[in-house]
């Protein structure tokens, strides 16, 4: 099966005033045409980085070398004409920020038709017709009068649904939904993740959704991409994540998710430390100065991403 | 929507509001705008003071080059259809100041659009573009910002002959540069919103974003400042025809007619007192709307 989108040794750095920042090393990972994947990571492991790289979003002091392929056209640093034809076209995102991520001044239809303009030449008449039927698709009621309605009159979960379902618009190939539900209410979070769900099953969109939730990535994701201080540290199926977790760090993740029937004060683990200094990674895994099984290879040399079962790989010294 | 009311808190906005078609910020802005008095009162005083400039010289007895040698600087009065009385050379001050108004008013306006067009497009081209082309921009401006005003536009009417439409351009010429500034920064901030990100991830140009989603949302404080610079324009005016530069007579303008009463201050009083109170009233109107403006617009009510 030919991969949607492929990554091979992305690295992403910043400049800044004390020196570069390197937001993610040597990255490689597929995705394959509709399956969802889960990328997981605290904040600053360069999850969000990795896809604002592949859709040339990198702030202006960032920059991406290596590769991202979308069916064997080079996106990292493409022209912007050609990047142009496809955002929001054949690759699509969702942001965090779904309060902020619509123009105050534009009524939200006009905003959604822009995409049907753009990419397929519709007039604004005919693109209405279409962003009516997606707006009722996400489930937002009275859709006629809402196309007509500035943002501001939308509550939060309104709002990350329409971005939900402007992004689907061209039906992409590729959707990336970067933490949809964080800014969400509990309630309202399941029902965009029941929508995401839809969207993957009916339209066979590659979905890639990048979470900081392991509670999320169980319920929806095929597979899961750990990523830790900007490296992967384990890629591999869900089941094989959350039943035989092959990095300690993964382990640690694990044990830390609060469940039923545990009292969160007492019972749930804590990673110790903090992560490194982007600006100063260390020569071996970035995760020895808080693992618990670190050995002396361990702070010397940069373990290697290496498969311990099938489609199932990570990146340790330590014996499986 | 299956989730409870309360995560509908549009759904009582709008109800609020009739349920008809939502309201957009623009309208709302212009609610709160109306709710204030001294902004909505001195609409109402411009108004009639552009109206009348426009109509009184139309249809009053006397023309603003009708001199007069028996009404010599006859004090303001119902006398001879006189009421602001006459100048030294018995012209009727009452249709020259409002044929003042008219000038004074259009070249406000005029040189205001022309510095909004100038301004609004360099600055928002200039921090929408960033790094580079942003900074050779703005140092650009920063040295027309240091020539002195009156000695650029003196060397413009010198250069180009006295032309009132060449008071109009260099005026406008010189006050862009604060609007470009105002406007460059403003788009910085909005540059650095979500929702130009997104515009940019759903494959729109960058003329597209500048045009729709940045210079919409850099619009408020614009247009406060608008309401701001066409007074100062005015007064612009005013002592370049005072220098001689402007506005040259039979035309006249409230600078002017100000210049002339000057001269004449002890002896009639009254050449200089009606010219300044419309200059004056025309001010404040001015100002007012512009605060009320600020106030329609500020973005923490939003």
């Amino acid at each position: 099966m030919a991969a949607v989108i492929e990554c091979q040794g992305l690295n992403v750095r910043f400049r800044t005033d004390d020196g570069a920042v390197t937001a993610v090393s040597d990255l490689d990972f597929s995705l394959n045409p509709g399956e969802c994947l889960g990328v997981v990571g605290e904040s600053g492991s360069g999850k969000s980085q990795t896809f604002l790289a592949m859709f040339g979003l990198l702030a202006p002091n960032g920059s991406a070398t290596g590769s991202i392929r979308y069916r064997g056209t080079e996106l990292l640093n493409a022209p912007r004409g050609a990047l142009d034809e496809l955002r929001g076209n054949r690759l699509a995102m969702i942001f965090q920020d779904a309060l902020s991520g619509l123009t105050p001044t534009m009524r939200v239809g006009e905003q959604m038709a822009e995409v049907l303009v753009r990419h397929q030449g519709l007039t604004r008449q005919q693109a209405r017709a279409r962003v009516i039927e997606a707006l009722e698709v996400v489930r937002i009621a009275d859709p006629e009068r809402r196309y007509a309605a500035y943002p501001f009159e939308m509550s939060g979960g309104m709002r990350q649904r329409v971005m939900i379902a402007m992004a689907t618009l061209c039906r992409p190939e590729v959707l990336v939904a970067d933490e949809p539900t964080t800014a969400l209410d509990v309630t309202v979070q399941a029902q965009v993740l029941r929508l995401l769900d839809g969207l993957k099953r009916h339209t066979g969109t590659s979905l890639v959704l990048i979470t900081h939730d392991l509670g999320v990535v169980a319920g929806l994701c095929d597979r899961v991409l750990i990523m830790y201080a900007g490296r992967a540290v384990e890629l591999g199926p869900v089941r094989d994540i959350f039943r035989r977790p092959a990095h300690p760090y993964t382990r640690a993740l694990l044990r830390s998710m609060p469940g039923l029937g545990i009292d969160p004060a007492e019972d749930l683990p804590v990673i110790p430390g903090q992560p490194p200094d982007l600006e100063h990674l260390p020569p071996g895994c970035a995760f020895a100065s808080r693992c618990a099984h670190v050995v002396e290879t361990c702070r010397v040399t940069r373990p290697a991403l290496l498969a311990v079962g099938a489609d199932h790989a990570r990146a340790c010294h330590l014996p499986a | 929507m299956s989730a409870g009311p309360g995560l509908l808190g549009s759904e009582t906005l709008a109800a609020a509001a009739g349920g008809g078609v939502p309201r957009s910020l623009w309208r709302q802005a212009a609610r709160r705008f109306r709710r204030n008095r001294a902004a909505m009162a001195s609409i109402v005083i411009l108004a009639l003071i552009a109206l009348s400039s426009i109509l009184v010289p139309m249809f009053w007895p006397h023309g603003i080059e009708d001199a007069s040698w028996e009404n010599i600087l006859v004090p303001p009065g119902a006398a001879g259809w006189h009421w602001f009385g006459t100048d030294a050379n018995g012209r009727d001050l009452l249709v020259r100041t409002f044929y003042g108004g008219r000038i004074s008013l259009t070249i406000g306006l005029l040189t205001t659009v022309v510095a909004l067009l100038i301004g609004v497009t360099y600055g928002a081209v200039a921090g929408f573009a960033g790094g580079r082309t942003d900074g050779f921009m703005m140092r650009f401006v920063d040295v027309l910002y240091s020539l002195p005003l009156i000695f650029f536009i003196i060397i413009l009417v010198t250069v180009f002959g006295r032309n009132i439409f060449l008071v109009f351009i260099a005026i406008g010429a010189v006050e862009w540069l604060t609007m470009s500034r105002i406007v460059r920064g403003q788009t910085l901030t909005v540059k650095a919103k979500e929702y130009v990100e997104s515009a940019v991830a759903i494959g729109l140009s960058r003329s597209a974003i500048l045009r729709r989603y940045i210079i919409p949302n850099v619009l408020g404080p614009v247009i406060v400042y608008v309401t701001l610079l066409i007074p100062t324009n005015i007064i612009v005016e005013s002592y370049l025809s005072f220098l001689g530069l402007g506005v040259q007579e039979p035309l006249t303008s409230w600078g002017l007619l100000i210049s002339q009463g000057a001269g004449q201050l002890d002896s009639a009083p009254w050449l200089i007192f009606f010219p300044a109170t419309f200059l004056a009233v025309t001010m404040f109107c001015f100002n007012f709307i512009g605060d009320g403006l600020r106030d329609a617009l500020d973005p923490r009510d939003r």
